[in-house]
């Protein structure tokens, strides 16, 4: 087939096209993984004991607005990076604002917190499992927005699959904020962000093997 | 100039995902001639696989159409897809990078119409196809018969063809690459 007639077909196969596509399904998609993350999870570790007395709690909100935003930062770079040429500026704004958020208040409890009580402030009781989870409860979602991204055309794969990550990172880290009864800014600030990292760098590594087309 | 080819590209485009097949056969025709300009900058003018990559370039921008956002520009768009392709290529190819290639001007940067290979052939490629679906496309294009002609002679409904036909531009995009 010389190039003539390829273009030929292809004109034959251009139907009118569906516009937003791509919003929709990762919208779709992240939250059908927190929705799954959530089933996965109250039968496996539970709500937090204090639930939902919890949700009085302004710490608890912090908590959550911190991972929603992170979250919201991974849609808005995912839905960019999975088109050719374009740059995700809004996406890279919002999760430095994110992480200067709650870096400033982390940094703000620790200076109010005596030297003594340093150690709990940033360990809490659950630093070794909360990355764990975190990452366990994103792997459904990761999965379904790479594979979704698939259909797209991302041209930087391992930054588009690290994208997707945290996407399915924040969903998760907030579904998993239900169960976790830790509501200090040092703790989250290190150990839901590194909960969130791990997910980042799974997607980033499965997006440079998967994405490419 | 550039901004010209943009805004000529651009409404090409719009009308070709409002399902204008004439406009969308004219933006590709055009893209066509800048692809194989860059390409053959790029790899140099003799590399055999220059129209592949071309065909390459054209299913990519058809079939992934709907990642284009009206709100960007098309030529950054396009550019993005030829990159791609190309970095693919050195990739596959095992050739080291020597210059960046990091501006949408270089695609667009000369419109010489030079005919450089006529014999390239996607024979090979169609041949990958199952039999029914290579069969349709061969009808469809190369015998000139309508959707409702092709769908009686194959004894499909018309929705089924145009379901097969793109389809079939999907495989024939995984297997050219794939083959590469």
């Amino acid at each position: 087939m010389k190039t003539d007639e390829l273009i030929a077909i292809l004109a034959r196969d251009a139907g009118p096209v569906k516009r937003g596509a791509i919003p929709r399904s990762l919208a779709a998609l992240a939250f059908g993984g927190a929705l799954v993350a959530l089933v996965i999870m109250v039968p496996w570790i539970g709500f937090r004991p204090d639930f939902p007395a919890a949700l009085a709690d302004p710490t608890f909100w912090m908590k959550m607005a911190y991972t929603f935003g992170i979250c919201a930062a991974g849609f808005l770079l995912a839905e960019r990076l999975a088109r050719p040429g374009a740059t995700g500026r809004a996406g890279w704004l919002l999760l430095a604002a994110c992480a200067l958020a709650i870096g400033a208040l982390a940094a703000g409890q620790l200076a109010m917190t005596p030297a003594a009580e340093i150690d709990v402030a940033v360990m809490g009781g659950s630093w070794d499992s909360c990355p764990w989870y975190i990452l366990a409860l994103a792997l459904p979602g990761l999965a379904a927005i790479l594979w979704a991204m698939r259909r797209f055309a991302p041209t930087r794969t391992a930054l588009a699959g690290a994208a997707a990550g945290l996407l399915a990172g924040g969903g998760a880290a907030t579904v998993y904020g239900l169960h976790c009864d830790e509501n200090a800014a040092p703790f989250v600030a290190v150990w839901y962000s590194l909960g969130i990292a791990l997910t980042v760098a799974t997607g980033a590594i499965a997006g440079s093997r998967v994405l490419r087309w | 100039m550039a901004s010209d080819i943009e805004t000529r590209l651009k409404t090409l485009m719009l009308r070709g995902l409002g399902g204008d097949a004439a406009a969308h056969a004219e933006l590709l025709g055009v893209l066509t001639v800048y692809l194989r300009n860059f390409f053959a900058r790029k790899m140099g003018r003799s590399a055999a696989d220059l129209e592949d990559l071309v065909q390459e370039s054209l299913l990519a921008v058809h079939l992934k159409r709907d990642t284009w956002d009206a709100s960007q520009p098309f030529t950054a768009w396009a550019f993005a897809i030829a990159r791609y392709k190309l970095i693919d290529w050195f990739r596959r190819n095992r050739i080291r990078r020597t210059e960046p290639i990091d501006d949408a001007s270089d695609l667009f940067a000369s419109e010489d119409s030079t005919e450089l290979s006529a014999r390239q052939d996607l024979g090979k490629l169609m041949g990958h196809l199952p039999p029914k679906q290579r069969a349709l496309l061969e009808d469809v294009k190369l015998a000139g018969l309508s959707h409702a002609e092709a769908a009686r002679k194959a004894g499909m409904t018309e929705g089924a063809v145009k379901v097969s036909i793109h389809r079939s531009l999907q495989v024939l995009m995984k297997r050219v690459r794939d083959e590469n």
